[in-house]
């Protein structure tokens, strides 16, 4: 049983190279290296238009790359699509909640959950005691929402719809979950739930958070990106990039303007 | 629950209370319509895909019934054996929904009613230019259902018994599906064919998978259809009788099962009674007002009316109690 395993050649989950990506004329991504460790909690910051999502959907599959190679867990997943990169563990939420408005929160995350595990075209009808569904509930319950586990998707506030989401990405053992900002149109209360539960994640679950909410960014990554016109401007520890003059420029200045 | 042993016991009495026109033209053949509309209702209402080929996949399993067994046309008719027949027309139902299905799934809305409209008129004509398999113009007349004993499967009681056991396993089937893996699955793709994908399903596949599902329901239908009218001809697969299929189910409602059921009941009792309402010559504009009122009062159709009047009488009935301002009363309300 004393097998020594060799030391991991790659420490990293991610590893973006030369990755660009250009919308006719419009280069939304240029050319960006960027390397993610395995549990590594990652903010990406940056004004609307720094190519912030888009570099999430290159990640993800959902848009291909014009140029660059992608590596998830040291495998080339360059070309690979969106459903086989989630099988492999990488999860996204979406910056406009992306739910099925007329099933129930269970339904949801159930459905997230079968996705990853397969038999996908089972005829059968769930049970409340079937593997899957309780690993749904508990998902649920780690975003709070066990209250509203029966409730139509469609009914829910804009808030619990936000959580539902984040339930959403932890179904089946994620390693890498990708928050395209979670906390948009959260109230203050709201917030600071998301931060405690965000910091609350089991620790082997690693993730990239895009937030416009500096406090929120700050508090939850243990390394900052900032990003600007499709490139990371800057790298650095919360604290570094909090007191970092070019970047509170563009923050404070032209960035909102 | 108690509501559907209700009604199934209703159904079941049916025919002891009715004459045979009413059995026969009436009831069974309403509930066979109601099937092949309930296809639809799986596609449209779970699936969010509205096809007007499901009476050409009915359409199919009948001519498959004609030519595959006997007819008396002295076209085709190759004789094999009733259970032979029925198989296979559903089977080939099914493979034809499949096909159906794999060119129309990639397409949404109004683009996927063109594309099956356009299989729909395709079918008619093909059926109405071949002579050496469907006999045309005229097409295959003569096709008996199998007869067991002295039982004969077209006498008005037996082919009502036969329309209700069709009708009742496949709405229970699709009753059941809706909270299945696969169901659940369905509506999801309805509600957000991309975020599906991204979560690992195959959402053209399920699709196809949908389509052919509702093949075995079309086509079941259509083998006792064509039972029912003994031939079948381009005629009964035309481009109206497909869209008075939509009619059917949107009258109804597409939310749930039963309203399928509800449409072809309401059709087939105008179809036969709207002449004698009015002179032969303004029937159809009978059936068209009503329909435009039904679909204008409730875009849900009369699932949807039922609905609304369930509220209502909700919303009114605890107002009598509100004078006495009982406490416990007012407390159970909440």
């Amino acid at each position: 049983m004393n097998q020594v395993l060799p030391p991991n050649p790659n420490p990293n989950i991610l590893d973006l190279s030369g990755v660009g990506r250009q919308f006719g004329a419009l280069v939304a991504v240029a050319g960006i290296d960027l390397h993610i460790k395995r549990q590594e909690r990652r903010a990406m910051l940056g004004s609307n238009g720094a190519g912030k999502t888009t570099l999430f959907n290159l990640m993800t599959g959902d848009i291909p790359v014009s140029q660059g190679t992608i590596h998830f867990k040291g495998a080339d997943v360059t070309v690979l699509k969106p459903q086989d990169r989630v099988r492999r563990g990488l999860r996204r939420t979406y910056q406009i909640s992306q739910l099925f408005g007329l099933l129930s929160v269970r339904e949801n995350v159930y459905l997230a959950a079968r996705g990853i595990a397969g038999n996908r075209f089972s005829l059968i009808r769930t049970q409340a005691k079937d593997a899957l569904m309780q690993e749904a509930e508990n998902c649920i319950s780690a975003v709070h929402l066990d209250d509203a586990i029966e409730t139509e998707v469609g009914n829910l506030s804009h808030g619990q719809q936000r959580q539902l989401e984040i339930a959403m990405a932890l179904v089946g053992k994620p390693e890498l979950i990708l928050f395209d900002e979670p906390a948009a149109g959260l109230s203050p209360t709201e917030r600071r739930d998301l931060v405690r539960l965000l910091k609350g994640l089991p620790q082997e679950i690693g993730f990239i958070i895009i937030e416009h909410d500096m406090d929120v960014a700050l508090q939850v990554a243990d390394l900052v990106s900032v990003m600007h016109d499709g490139r990371i401007f800057k790298e650095g520890t919360p604290d570094e990039i909090e007191n970092d003059d070019a970047v509170q420029a563009l923050y404070l200045g032209d960035g909102h303007g | 629950m108690g509501k559907y042993i209700v009604l199934a016991a209703l159904l079941l009495a049916y025919p002891t209370f009715v004459g045979d026109f009413f059995t026969f033209q009436i009831g069974a053949y309403a509930l066979l319509l109601g099937t092949v509309a309930l296809s639809l209702q799986v596609l449209g209402g779970y699936g969010g895909m509205v096809s007007l080929s499901q009476l050409t996949v009915a359409g199919i399993a009948g001519y498959t019934v004609a030519i595959l067994g006997d007819n008396t046309t002295n076209v085709m008719g190759l004789g094999w054996p009733w259970w032979c027949v029925v198989t296979a027309a559903i089977a080939i139902a099914a493979i034809a929904a499949s096909l159906i299905g794999a060119i129309s799934v990639r397409t949404e809305g109004i683009y996927t009613i063109m594309i099956t409209l356009a299989i729909a008129v395709s079918f008619f004509y093909f059926v109405r230019q071949n002579y050496p398999v469907f006999n045309g113009f005229t097409g295959l007349a003569g096709v008996e259902p199998p007869r067991f004993g002295a039982l004969y499967l077209r006498d008005p009681a037996p082919f009502y018994y036969l329309s209700l056991a069709i009708a009742a396993v496949f709405f229970w089937a699709v009753r059941y599906e809706r909270h299945a893996t696969f169901g659940l699955a369905l509506q999801a793709i309805r509600d957000n064919p991309r975020r599906m994908a991204a979560l690992g399903y195959n959402v053209p596949l399920h699709r196809v998978a949908a389509h052919a599902l509702a093949g075995v329901i079309a086509g079941t239908a259509g083998v006792a259809l064509v039972w029912f009218n003994g031939r079948i001809s381009p005629g009964t697969v035309g481009v109206d009788v497909a869209i008075d299929i939509l009619i059917i189910a949107v009258i109804g409602g597409m939310r749930h099962p039963i309203g399928p059921f509800i449409g072809a009941l309401v059709f087939v009792l105008l179809e036969n009674f709207a002449i004698d309402l009015i002179d032969r010559e303004r029937f159809n504009t009978v059936i068209g007002l009503c329909f435009l009122a039904i679909v204008f009062l409730s875009p849900d159709g009369l699932l949807g009316l039922f609905d609304k009047a369930r509220q209502a009488v909700r919303a009114d009935t605890p107002k009598p109690q509100e004078p006495r301002k009982h406490p416990d009363k007012l407390h159970h309300n909440r």
